[in-house]
């Protein structure tokens, strides 16, 4: 969409950077240990397919500022959608008036953590993209997934671009932007036989162009994949009831981390001692077959970012090595608190949000086992290969998730599929009974929004093929 | 600000739309959050959004913009016009008949004139009381997620191409505490909260913190069971959150794309006779009242299940005439265009005292948390983790937690054989407590 979003700002608002560095300097000068303007202008279509015709489309723009004054564990953040300088100034002294009681003066300077990463430069970024490429490709969702099976009454295909820009600055006088593009392409079927409905969804996309959508035919595959499961659900029997041996598949069902494990790695719940994680860095929190990441560096996904949203490059960062509990992930404010360092989790939603330590793209590393001889490893279990979404407490570690897809295992072989079942565990045990690990490591499609504190953001998550004893599966067959 | 309303829909028809509604909001908020005492986190905001949707012959498009300057504005107007010139014409589009709009705008008692005027200071003093009641409350509650203090006022207009302009002002209030019990290495958390549209009405801080602290507290001791079938009690919050799947099934757009257990149900039993749930868009200074809906149809008191019979669908002006039915009056409105959506949604009481329900179950569980997101929506099954009291000959015994409950939502009403006489309208869904006859508990 644009070059620089210094220049963006400047263009369209007139916010020089030493408009800005002057704004935060006069208003915020005094006792504040931090402070920041944080400027976004967000441009969102979503397109959407149904009965066979693309019959709703919308086009969005957002954009605002947020002024983040903190002092000690306090934080004053104002925001407002006028991005006129009066407006800002103003959110600026409201931001001031609850951070300035701080006992200690002065600014610390912060400095440029690093370079920006280079993740997703699109020569045409999706928003952009012709819309008549964009209703050919749901017309051809809408007409593959048709044929594949007679049973299909509804297709339901939804394509969504952004591209936001935004630009974080600071009293002391440095600036960083980001312009993010982001994608996805999401299906749904309905399926109907004999009276009785089900639902398949699948989907998937990332910081990638309209491109990304047809090569190896991937929206076919998106197609195929949401009937193939609606199909398989209408042949589900009830899921059974109790503790069991669960396979989970490769990919997606990644979400195990980012439920069991993630949130409870997050480091305000630490800094405030609410974390069922609290204080345990160092020891034993997973199999030593466990090692998981969070990754905000890979290019053109989902859940990467150059900066994060208070202009730190992001990072890998390993929480969990070998089973054993390596770091939390940070924002400015936790890291100060905690005396740890930035780790490049300090996300928002929008301007609208002050941040906080949110996750990237959690995973788990690769392991030895073939996936196939997991699977006959289990006399007696649940194979669970697509999930939909998940919680957890983070104070008492209850977490769940919940299987879309999933077949029984007996005697080392998949025989039927069951229906949708939410599995439940305890984060700091759940993976210390993990057995066996696939070396199959695969990321997820590119689906997945994490909620937190009533904040949305695009996440990301893998796994390889796992083996775990003893979870609680929540069927219906005693 | 409704004053702009008017004009953008000239502009929209000078630039190609046939017919065009739009709405505008803006609103003020500020919240405070407290921890251990200290100030933690204030946010101050200003926020405004104009949306505007054009059909252009039978097409449709939809457009919105926080920026409202003439430049802006008529930006937006060419890029709906524009995109529903590409959208596929579906012949049942179109605005409600002008008839059928409402003719005045009632005054529901929305607004709080004076209740905003409080300062900052005075709104952290509330937040700060209502977290110490929790950590006064005894000496296992020895950490906090905090207390929180938060007031939103929004005006609201939504004026369209054949003649209707309506506005409201709304304003909420509310305050919670999010205590934690600590005992044995054990740590519990949990919270309260209330949530008005008058600031006077808000409930004492200290009442809400002491409540937070003793459903922390109860929790304390939790342990598994066995996997077993049950009665299940569900709490009056967690009674709410089955109606929500209830509209939800019930809801146009769900069941014209055939994505709802309740397809062809409309007259059918679906639930026990004792269960009546009504929506109530018309209430008093509720929560969930709107004096107009989102296509400027009056709203009014609709009964979606009467004595266990589906009676109602809930439809805005398309997903009526996709089905061949009238409007319920429950259009919405999102930047996208239009949705549906509830008002005060609520199950009607019954007659015995929960206190009953509980005495009337030998072994069961009487669920007070829910998470996670295990509910079809297509088939009704259903499948949740759980927290709640464990009930042993009639009386809560000990906590439970890493639980499930599961079933099938049109099994689990017909299945009900309680409702309780507890009635309290906290939030725009509510529901007094209800007795389920059997669900499969799943645990070790």
């Amino acid at each position: 969409m644009l070059a620089r979003p210094e220049r963006f700002f400047e263009d369209r608002f007139g916010l020089t950077p030493s408009t800005m560095e002057r704004l935060l300097g006069s208003t915020l000068a005094g006792r504040v240990h931090h402070a920041d303007l944080y400027l976004e202008y967000r441009v969102s279509e979503e397109l959407v397919l149904e009965e066979g015709a693309v019959k709703k489309a919308a086009r969005h723009v957002n954009q605002g500022g947020g002024v983040r004054a903190q002092s000690g564990e306090r934080t004053g953040y104002a925001h407002t959608d006028d991005l006129s300088l009066p407006n800002l100034e103003e959110a600026a002294r409201q931001a001031r008036a609850i951070a300035d009681r701080a006992t200690e003066s002065g600014i610390v300077a912060v400095k440029p953590a690093g370079a920006p990463h280079d993740l997703y430069s699109l020569a045409e970024p999706p928003i952009a993209a012709d819309l008549g490429r964009k209703l050919t490709l749901l017309n051809g969702v809408d007409a593959t997934a048709r044929a594949l099976d007679p049973r299909v009454r509804q297709v339901i295909a939804t394509l969504g671009s952004e591209d936001v820009v935004v630009l974080i600055a600071t009293p002391t006088g440095w600036t960083v932007g980001d312009v993010r593009p982001l994608t996805r392409l999401n299906v749904s079927v309905i399926v109907e036989e004999n009276g009785r409905r089900e639902i398949g969804s699948y989907g998937g996309g990332g910081r990638v162009p309209l491109d990304f959508f047809l090569e190896d035919d991937r929206w076919k595959r998106f197609a195929s994949e949401a009937v193939r499961q609606a199909v398989v659900k209408l042949g589900a029997v009830e899921a059974p009831a109790g503790s069991l041996t669960v396979v989970l598949g490769p990919g997606w069902p990644g979400i195990l981390l980012h439920e069991a494990v993630g949130h409870g790695l997050e480091g305000d719940f630490n800094r405030k001692a609410t974390s069922a994680f609290t204080g345990r860095l160092g020891q034993k929190v997973a199999s030593e077959l466990v090692t998981v990441v969070d990754d905000g560096t890979i290019k053109n996904r989902r859940g990467s970012l150059n900066v994060d949203d208070e202009g730190v490059p992001t990072q890998r960062n390993v929480l969990i090595e070998n089973g054993i509990l390596r770091g939390y992930m940070q924002d400015r404010l936790n890291a100060r608190l905690m005396g740890m360092e930035q780790t490049g989790n300090g996300r928002r939603e929008s301007y609208a949000y002050p941040p906080m330590p949110r996750m990237t793209n959690t995973f788990m590393l690769a392991g030895q086992d073939d996936p196939e001889d997991i699977i006959r490893s289990v006399p007696r279990g649940l194979y669970a290969v697509n999930f939909g979404g998940g919680q957890v407490d983070i104070t008492n570690g209850k977490f769940v998730f919940s299987a879309s897809e999933a077949y029984l295992i007996e005697d080392g072989r998949i025989t039927a599929p069951v229906k949708g079942a939410t599995l439940i565990g305890n984060g700091p045990e759940a993976l210390t009974r993990v057995t066996r690990v696939g070396h199959d490591l695969k990321l997820d499609e590119g689906v997945g929004t994490c909620g937190k504190d009533g904040q949305s953001v695009p996440v990301g998550v893998g796994l390889p093929t796992i083996r775990i004893e003893e979870i609680t599966v929540g069927g219906t067959q005693v | 600000m409704g004053d702009l309303l008017p004009d953008l829909l000239t502009e929209a028809r000078r630039r190609g739309a046939t017919e065009a509604d739009a709405f505008v909001v803006e609103d003020q908020s500020f919240s405070a959050q407290v921890r251990l005492g200290q100030v933690d986190t204030v946010t101050h905001a200003r926020e405004q959004l104009l949306s505007l949707r054009v059909f252009v012959g039978r097409s449709v498009a939809a457009a919105s913009t926080s920026d409202l300057s003439r430049a802006s504005v008529i930006r937006l107007v060419d890029e709906a016009v524009s995109l529903a010139r590409v959208t596929s014409p579906d012949e049942l589009s179109g605005l409600p008949e002008a008839a059928a709009l409402a003719r005045a705008v009632p005054d529901l008692d929305l607004h709080d004139p004076t209740g905003h005027g409080l300062a900052p200071e005075d709104k952290i003093e509330l937040a700060r009381r209502c977290e110490a009641a929790a950590l006064e409350a005894d000496p296992r509650i020895t950490n906090s997620e905090g207390g929180e203090f938060s007031d939103r006022r929004a005006h609201y207009a939504y004026a369209t191409s054949h003649g209707f302009l309506g506005e409201y002002s709304t304003s909420s209030f509310s305050l919670s505490a999010s205590p934690l019990a600590v005992q044995n290495g054990e740590m519990q958390r949990d919270s309260w909260y209330h949530v008005t549209r008058k600031r006077a009405r808000l409930d004492a801080p200290e009442a809400i913190g002491r409540v937070a602290a003793q459903r922390a507290l109860r929790r304390l001791g939790a342990r598994r069971v066995k996997t077993v079938e049950v009665p299940v009690i569900f709490d009056r919050e967690m009674a709410a959150s089955l109606l929500r799947h209830i509209a939800g099934a019930a809801s146009g757009p769900s069941l014209y794309r055939n994505a709802s257990f309740l397809v062809g149900k409309l007259g059918e039993r679906i639930a026990a006779p004792s269960v009546t749930i009504v929506d109530d868009g018309t209430m008093a200074g509720a929560l969930g009242s709107r004096p107009f809906d989102g296509e400027g149809l009056p709203v009014r008191r609709t009964v979606l299940v009467d004595k266990g019979v589906l009676a109602s669908y809930l439809l805005d002006t398309y997903t009526g005439k996709k089905l061949g039915l009238p409007s319920t009056h429950h259009a919405a409105r999102d930047g996208s265009g239009v949705t549906v959506s509830t008002t005060n949604l609520y199950l009607a009481p019954g007659e015995t005292d929960p206190a009953d329900l509980v005495k009337s179950v030998k072994s069961g569980l009487y669920v007070t948390e829910l998470i996670g997101f295990g509910v079809n929506g297509v088939t009704g099954d259903y499948s949740r983790g759980a927290v709640g009291m464990w009930i042993e000959n009639g009386e809560l015994a000990y906590p439970v937690e890493e639980i499930t409950i599961a079933g099938n939502l049109l099994q689990m009403f017909q299945a009900v054989e309680g409702v309780g006489n507890d009635l309290v309208f906290r939030d725009r869904t509510a529901a007094p407590t209800v007795l389920i006859g059997r669900m499969v508990v799943a645990g070790s």
